[in-house]
């Protein structure tokens, strides 16, 4: 009966992957070459897949129906807003056959805020960074993932398995990883080489950079730039770290999460602290944007799948972050969001993104150099209050 | 009780009636407001005295640190630069608010309809457009700085945009028309008789504005002024997009500490404290008001 099942639930996404793939082409020419590679992986992986499911074993997840009917289910997801490819939510009503509304939050602190307030959020899948993931396993939140109902997972690659917030995916499942760094205008500053770059900007800089505001990616230029630990809870290297950050405040034009890049484009900034995969987004209008990696090191950081333990739909929760892994669908939100996704085949299929946007041939091996985020348990309070206190100053 | 009051209880049953028919229409939304404004208040009020979750929410052990935290050098600082920001913003609104309401009420039935409108007019657009509107027309490659640059004026582009300053600027853009209107009102209830007795008696005209116009008006210049300063302390949109996040005012510290540091006792107890000094505001204002109109009574 499970076997049954699951083989019907394989034959729907075989149809989404035909629909993704006619989707991708007519849509950019220049993506063209994820169909090919994409097709024949998607036929092996569905092959592999109706294999997992008649030869599974128990359940080492959550406890779910195997018969449930996916079209009587709807889904709730909250992502962050422009991190997924538009139609999204209609591509996989057409492909499972669940109603999807995708709402949007700005912040994980946003998101953590709605799902800890206590009662049923109403959402059913968060999409939340890997240590808030871990926060909330421990505040018991969350559904432990059935690998069962998510075949696609033998598509992640070996490194995203082991991530530090999360060893085994248990309870989350990665959408998309990448590092922190300095995206910079090349033809207006010389390459950086050090947080200092932007900690302790030269003469025609000054002014001239932006740091990001949310507090572990704020901590984070000062922490690697002294040569802390990224995860680091002890009160006198925080205290150092606070000092070196009040002391960077009047350099900077602002704290920016959101438009750094665009600042980048009108000139305003030179350089700006950003996420790998949102400096590609300056660099597709300029390409003098750059991203660099300073010496002294980043963080690894993972955004991750949740399923709430609310959700009243964990089958089609679990449907949905199995369509997500599906080469051919996390190829094309790789190609939409510019970020890497940790997705073997999918990153294979759009290999050629990285000649335009260089941070997306990032190897697992290169980002699994820097440091995982996990979260701080106990000292999270005190990054909050050094948070205040630096911006505040 | 005031001579309207002994009227009232004088008339008996039809003032009666009128009365439970005024019930009945404020009711509806005296309950509503009550009720809302009520419960939310009560929630803070308890979440104050307890502890945080560490995943936000509370945890139900009783203390009293939260307001003994909100005495911190670093969180008293933020009150501090806030009360500075929103009392410029309070006195540039005055500043500029008074003299508009004033011509305003000089102007000509149909003008004045047309000027009010365009008082509101800026409330036909969403407060964060209008907002980002401000970012373009001061960041350092904006129109502004493009212009000076290109009159020769200035050789670098002015820091105009993410300063204390931008942030005064962005709130008296956003609340000065909460000045203007109860300004207008209060000078438009002026009785003109008063005026003009203060110039048969010889009162210049400034004269006549310090002594007369100036006192009545006085408790529609604080309505207007409570108005400005209020939300220009609980603003955070604000400071967050002009101030480009380097100025805190307590509206953010609020904000950051139910939905980033999910600390929601202390953030009850920084919003309890808004409210408290909102309260005494508004019994300052009343306090004067009634000092003012007790002294006009006596003066007709």
């Amino acid at each position: 009966m499970k076997c049954t099942s699951d083989v019907l639930f394989h034959d729907l996404n075989v149809h989404a992957i035909t629909r993704a793939y006619k989707r991708a082409r007519g849509r950019k020419a220049m993506h063209r070459t994820i169909g090919k590679a994409g097709l024949a992986i998607a036929g092996a992986a569905a092959a592999a897949m109706v294999l997992s499911a008649c030869g599974g074993g128990d359940s080492a997840g959550a406890d779910l129906d195997p018969d449930a009917d996916l079209s009587q289910q709807s889904l709730t997801v909250s992502n962050w807003a422009g991190y997924y490819p538009e139609d999204l939510g209609a591509q996989f009503q057409a492909a499972v056959g669940t109603p999807m509304t995708i709402t949007n939050h700005a912040t994980n602190e946003e998101i953590m805020a709605k799902l800890t307030a206590g009662g049923d959020s109403g959402i059913d899948v968060a999409f939340v960074s890997g240590q808030f993931a871990q926060a909330l396993n421990e505040a018991g939140l969350i559904e432990t993932i059935n690998p069962e109902f998510v075949p696609n997972m033998a598509n992640l690659y070996p490194e995203a398995k082991e991530l530090a917030y999360d060893p085994g995916n248990a309870y989350s499942v990665p959408y998309a990883w990448g590092t922190t760094g300095i995206c910079y205008r090349s033809d207006l500053v010389d390459e950086p080489t050090s947080w200092n770059d932007i900690l302790e900007p030269s003469g025609e800089n000054d002014g001239k950079v932006t740091a990001l505001a949310t507090e572990r990616w704020l901590m984070l230029p000062a922490q690697k730039a002294l040569g802390f630990s990224a995860n680091t809870t002890d009160e006198g290297e925080m205290e150092q770290v606070k000092e070196k950050l009040i002391a960077a405040k009047p350099g900077l034009l602002a704290y920016d999460d959101t438009t750094f890049y665009s600042r980048l484009v009108s000139g305003e900034a030179t350089m700006v602290v950003a996420w790998d995969g949102w400096c590609n987004y300056g660099t597709a209008e300029n390409p003098d944007i750059k991203f660099v990696v300073p010496s002294e090191g980043s963080d690894l950081w993972a955004d991750t799948m949740v399923v709430l333990k609310t959700s009243e739909n964990k089958e089609a929760a679990h449907a949905f972050i199995n369509y997500i892994l599906d080469p051919v669908n996390h190829a094309w939100v790789a190609e939409n969001i510019l970020y890497k996704v940790p997705n073997a085949p999918a990153m294979e299929a759009v290999a050629g993104l990285a000649a335009d946007f260089p941070n997306m041939g990032y190897t697992p091996a290169e980002l699994l150099k820097q440091e995982g985020l996990i979260d701080l348990g106990e000292a999270g309070p005190m990054y909050t209050e050094i948070a205040t206190e630096v911006t505040s100053s | 009780m005031s001579p309207s009051e002994k009227r009232i209880s004088g008339r008996g049953a039809t003032e009666r009636r009128a009365l439970s028919a005024r019930a009945v229409f404020a009711g509806p939304g005296l309950l509503y407001v009550t009720l809302f404004m009520s419960l939310p208040l009560l929630l803070i009020l308890v979440y104050s005295f307890f502890t945080r979750g560490r995943f936000g929410g509370i945890v139900w052990d009783f203390t009293l640190d939260n307001y003994g935290r909100a005495f911190e050098p670093v969180y008293l600082k933020v009150f501090g630069t806030s009360i500075v920001i929103a009392g410029i913003t309070t006195l540039l609104a005055l500043l500029l608010g008074y003299p508009t309401a004033y011509a305003i009420t000089r102007l000509s039935p149909r003008w004045r309809t047309i000027a009010l409108v365009l008082v509101v007019l800026p409330f036909w657009t969403n407060f964060l457009i209008r907002t980002y509107a401000w970012i373009i027309l001061l960041n350092s490659e904006g129109p502004l700085n493009s212009a000076l640059l290109d009159l020769g004026i200035i050789g670098a582009p002015l820091g105009l945009l993410y300063t204390p300053a931008a942030v005064v600027v962005g709130l008296l853009y956003a609340y000065l028309p909460l000045v203007v209107l109860p300004v207008y009102a209060s000078i438009e209830r002026v009785d003109r008789q008063l005026l003009e007795a203060a110039s048969n008696l010889g009162a210049s005209r400034i004269r006549t504005f310090v002594d007369v116009t100036l006192p009545l008006t006085l408790p529609g210049v604080m309505i207007g002024a409570i108005f400005v300063f209020v939300p220009s302390m609980g603003n955070f949109v604000v400071p967050e997009l002009l101030g480009g996040g380097k100025t805190v005012m307590v509206g953010n510290l609020i904000r950051d500490q139910f939905l980033e540091a999910r600390d929601w006792p202390f953030g009850s107890v920084l919003a309890l404290f808004v409210v408290f000094l909102l309260v005494a505001l508004f019994a300052l204002q009343a306090a004067i008001s009634r000092r003012i109109n007790g002294k006009q009574v006596t003066r007709v």
